[in-house]
């Protein structure tokens, strides 16, 4: 079944039953309920369906990503989680047999369709791989690949917004005098934040997370939690994670995908204390993987 | 003795029992030795070939070495009937010749790799690969009969008097040198003739090692905004460099040792050292084949495996860096180039 | 942590999207024109051969012996193509089973050891020395000494070019069966050799006859190493021993007579060396081509 509509979350919580004592949910969200419609939404999906080849992998995704929020999708493997948010980006369009149709509207414009500039679409909306992929060059140029590719810069101003960038990205205290050592270098979770400052310096508007944390240890994944937390207060943070307690952690909003289908979306703290479809509930509580 | 004396030495990979179960068999007790043997035999024979190698074309110069000295190499001109001994003149024709082939071929390879790689239906890079591939396969005189009776009168009859008459026809290197002859049969022929044979080395091994680029790499390039071309100048090349540097000193080295065409192509100026690369010249390699059967004088013989030496002396020395920086590529992926 | 405000600075002047767009058009349309460049030579080269030689290749080419007489136009290759079977073959006989074991010391015995991969770099290095040099080697090592030129010469100067190169295909092919196969052999209590030679290379079959076929096709049109070995010959080879035989002096061989003939000023004489380049077009592209198609079922492990 297609995702459905999102209730108000104060109806929710008066019916709230207890919340499984194992799963997190964030302290510092916005304490007032807010309204979800009255959101601006940075990201609209509408119908959103994929093929590999001859094969769907995607069917009619409809899905709000609200500015200035984080996003979760969780679900269990090859449920299309990756191939949805790859769709935002467009980036499967290096495969040629991948195929999307439907609309994803981005400030007004439909992604998907063939008018789009993919170089300004990829400066706009970045993304974090699974495994950290620093490019073969140092620190500093990593950094600055995105600012030296779109922007004409003096070298002062480079300098300082790569400094930013990394300030941003918690982790400039650890590399300040390793700027001209190369990027694999660091170690996972380093470069994996190091991969994050790379994507911000080049001021995006939104960030797809594909399981950024999957490949790094527990100490550095929690560093990562905490930056995105911290980030989202300036961009729009969509994070797929097969991590249930991370989204719970860490997200406003979830999207439950099963199949390729989008079951249910809504605030995190009702999916993960009272989901509307039992699908969805089967999952929270381990009972399918 | 004992059984465990005639097993081989421990294979990680057999379990032990494996291994003196075979060998407790009385009839298969010398099988297994002889083999060993035989096999690390004929594998010492290649070092030998090798060392042999060396060995005969050091002893075979050594008159020309301790008779003539340094004088080969300083000397420009290659003239038995005066007893000159002067190799300057093919060495400088080795060098510019190779030279200009490596200009034409490996901006080509590159962009056809890049081709291959990023820009053809895997089906497509296949046909495409094959057909550059087998530009190698065609023996070195049929490039240069095709050479000599179509690409030399090309040049002389249409391409060089037409450089003459623009600005480029004036620059040092490409002015017409005393002994221009036209330019048909000159150093730039060979080059070019050099530069597809060439071709399909360079390009393989460049295609392989950026195909070893990690598509993750590849894709946060992409995801970042880049266009295909700077992706691939700014992360894959970069990311494959040690690899491009090892496939252009394959190609070096196949472009310094190259005879026949080279020979059919380049001419035959044993004595004068070239003002311009549309002058004849010669290689060392066409040098030997060319007057190597009508040597008598046997200080000529000599001179000329002294020659021989030096050009293997070089191939070698290339040949160990292509090793190397192919080796470094090996390591930072940990595959198998 | 709080949340960290952007920090802003002026706001940066983009670079042109359309300028890099323009040059990355440039380099495809290059690399477009560069791989034309590439098999537009191949084609034209191969074109060449087949227009000018076609008309050479009658009955009579592969019948008769090189001509002597300039006048008539008569005469074929047929003396050549024969000398070169010779030759290539005895080249083959030596280099094949040498180079198949050298192959497998490298694949099964030296995996890892020092020696081993000294003889794998020193193969490579040997690959890469110019035929002529080899020729020069192989007239230093026999012709000089027995004071003639032989076939048998040239088919030295030709196996040392082979060695290496079956050697390191064969290691590459015996790398690529897994593991498993090996140890299943050996457990069954099999000895080395046997499982060597009877399992593994049963299962590597295809890719070691690729090996070997390109290998072979790939001397067979070499000429320097035969310049001074081989020479040639105008007459038909006698035999093994004596001035006319196999080890006893000059033979004829395919390349050597094209060189010559292609640069004599007879136009007879010319053709009759494109047709001689012809059939060796024929032959080298011809194998290159089947085993590709063959061996790429062989590249499924």
């Amino acid at each position: 079944m297609v995702g459905t509509t999102v209730d108000e979350p104060t109806q929710m919580q008066s019916q709230a039953t207890v919340v499984p004592p194992r799963l997190e949910v964030a302290e510092d969200r916005r304490g007032a309920a807010e309204v979800f419609d009255q959101l601006p939404s940075e990201i609209s999906v509408r119908d959103l369906d994929f093929f590999y080849g001859k094969e769907q992998a995607l069917f009619g995704n409809t899905i709000e990503i609200k500015k200035n929020r984080v996003t979760a999708v969780i679900g269990p493997s090859g449920c299309g989680k990756s191939t949805h948010i790859r769709a935002y980006n467009r980036i499967f369009n290096l495969y040629r047999d991948q195929k999307a149709r439907g609309e994803i509207l981005f400030d007004g414009a439909n992604v998907l369709s063939s008018q789009t500039d993919l170089l300004d679409l990829r400066r706009r909306i970045g993304m974090i791989f699974q495994k950290p992929s620093p490019f073969p060059m140092t620190v500093f140029d990593n950094v600055a690949y995105g600012l030296r590719q779109h922007y004409r810069l003096n070298r002062a101003d480079l300098a300082n917004r790569v400094e930013d960038a990394l300030k941003r990205s918690a982790i400039w205290d650890e590399v300040k005098h390793k700027l001209n050592e190369p990027g694999n270098a660091l170690s996972g979770g380093q470069q994996q934040r190091l991969c994050i400052a790379r994507a911000i310096a080049a001021e995006p508007d939104v960030l797809l997370m594909d399981e950024p944390c999957s490949a790094i240890d527990p100490v550095a994944t929690a560093k990562i939690e905490e930056l995105i937390l911290a980030l989202k207060s300036k961009y729009t943070i969509v994070l797929v994670t097969h991590n249930m307690q991370q989204a719970a952690r860490v997200s406003d909003y979830t999207a439950f995908f099963f199949q390729g289908r989008i079951v249910e979306f809504g605030p995190t703290t009702k999916i993960f204390s009272n989901p509307a479809e039992k699908q969805t509930e089967e999952y929270i509580t381990g009972r399918f993987g | 003795m004992s059984t465990v004396e005639l097993e081989a030495p421990h294979n990680p990979g057999v379990p032990r029992g494996a291994a003196q179960a075979a060998a407790r068999g009385h009839r298969l007790r010398l099988g297994d030795p002889i083999f060993r043997v035989v096999a690390t035999a004929c594998g010492l024979a290649l070092a030998v070939a090798m060392f042999g190698l060396a060995g005969v074309l050091i002893y075979n110069s050594w008159p020309a070495i301790s008779g003539l000295g340094t004088s080969v190499l300083t000397t420009v001109a290659w003239s038995p009937v005066n007893h000159q001994y002067g190799a300057l003149a093919a060495l400088a024709g080795t060098f510019l010749s190779t030279l200009v082939a490596m200009v034409i071929a490996v901006p080509l390879a590159l962009v056809i790799a890049l081709l291959l790689v990023e820009l053809v239906h895997p089906a497509v890079a296949r046909v495409v690969g094959t057909a550059i591939e087998m530009l190698a396969a065609i023996p070195s005189i049929i490039f240069g009969m095709v050479g000599i009776f179509v690409i030399v009168p090309f040049i002389q009859d249409k391409l060089v008097p037409w450089l003459l008459t623009t600005p480029l026809g004036g620059l040092p290197g490409i002015k017409p040198g005393p002994q221009f002859q036209g330019g048909g049969v000159s150093i730039f022929t060979g080059g070019v003739v050099l530069a597809f044979m060439v071709l399909p080395y360079i390009t393989a091994v460049s295609r392989d090692v950026l195909k070893m680029v990690p598509q993750v790499t590849k894709e946060a390039g992409y995801g970042m905004g880049s266009t295909t071309w700077e992706v691939m100048h700014k992360i894959s090349l970069r990311y494959a460099n040690s690899g491009i540097v090892g496939a252009v000193f394959i190609g070096l080295g196949r472009a310094l040792g190259e005879t026949m065409a080279v020979a059919f192509l380049i001419g035959s100026l044993f004595t004068a050292l070239p003002r311009s690369i549309f002058d004849p010249g010669t290689s060392i390699a066409s040098l030997i084949a060319l007057t190597f059967s009508e040597a008598t004088d046997k200080i000529q013989v000599s001179a000329l495996v002294e020659l021989g030496l030096i050009l293997f002396l070089i191939t070698v020395v290339f040949q160990i860096i292509a090793q190397i920086w192919l080796r470094r590529v090996q390591r930072s992926t940990g595959g198998r180039a | 942590m709080s949340a960290v405000a952007k920090v802003r600075t002026a706001p940066a002047r983009r670079r042109s999207i359309a300028r890099r767009k323009a040059t990355d058009l440039v380099i495809k349309v290059l690399s477009w024109i560069g791989a034309t460049c590439g098999i537009a030579v191949m084609a034209f080269i191969v074109g060449e051969v087949v227009v000018r030689g076609a008309g050479a290749l009658n009955v009579a080419f592969f019948t008769q012996p090189t001509p002597q007489d300039v006048t008539s136009n008569a005469g074929g290759f047929a003396n050549a193509i024969v000398g070169t079977l010779a030759i290539t073959g005895v080249a083959a006989l030596i280099a094949i089973p040498m180079g198949f074991l050298g192959g497998v010391y490298l694949a099964e015995f030296g995996r890892n050891g020092r020696i081993a991969t000294a003889v794998r770099m020193i193969a490579n290095v040997v690959m890469g020395v110019p035929s002529i040099i080899v020729g020069v080697f192989a007239f230093a090592i026999i012709v000089k000494p027995l004071q003639h030129y032989s076939g048998f010469a040239g088919s030295v100067a030709l196996a040392f070019i082979m060695l290496p190169l079956i050697a390191r295909t064969t290691e590459d092919i015996l790398n690529l069966v897994p593991n498993e196969i090996r140890e299943s052999g050996l457990a069954m209590g099999a000895p080395r050799w046997k499982v060597t030679l009877g399992v593994i290379c049963k299962a590597a079959r295809g890719g070691l006859i690729t090996g070997a076929t390109l290998a072979i096709v790939r001397v067979a049109g070499e000429t320097a190493p035969l310049l001074f070995t081989a020479l040639s010959s105008p007459y038909w080879m006698t035999g093994l021993f004596g001035p006319g035989g196999f080890f006893g002096g000059p033979v004829a061989n395919l390349t050597k007579t094209i060189y010559d003939f292609s640069g004599s000023p007879y136009p007879h004489w010319q053709e009759l060396a494109w047709g001689g380049a012809l059939v060796i077009i024929i032959a080298v592209l011809g194998m290159n081509i089947l085993v590709r198609l063959l061996f790429q079922r062989g590249k499924e492990w």
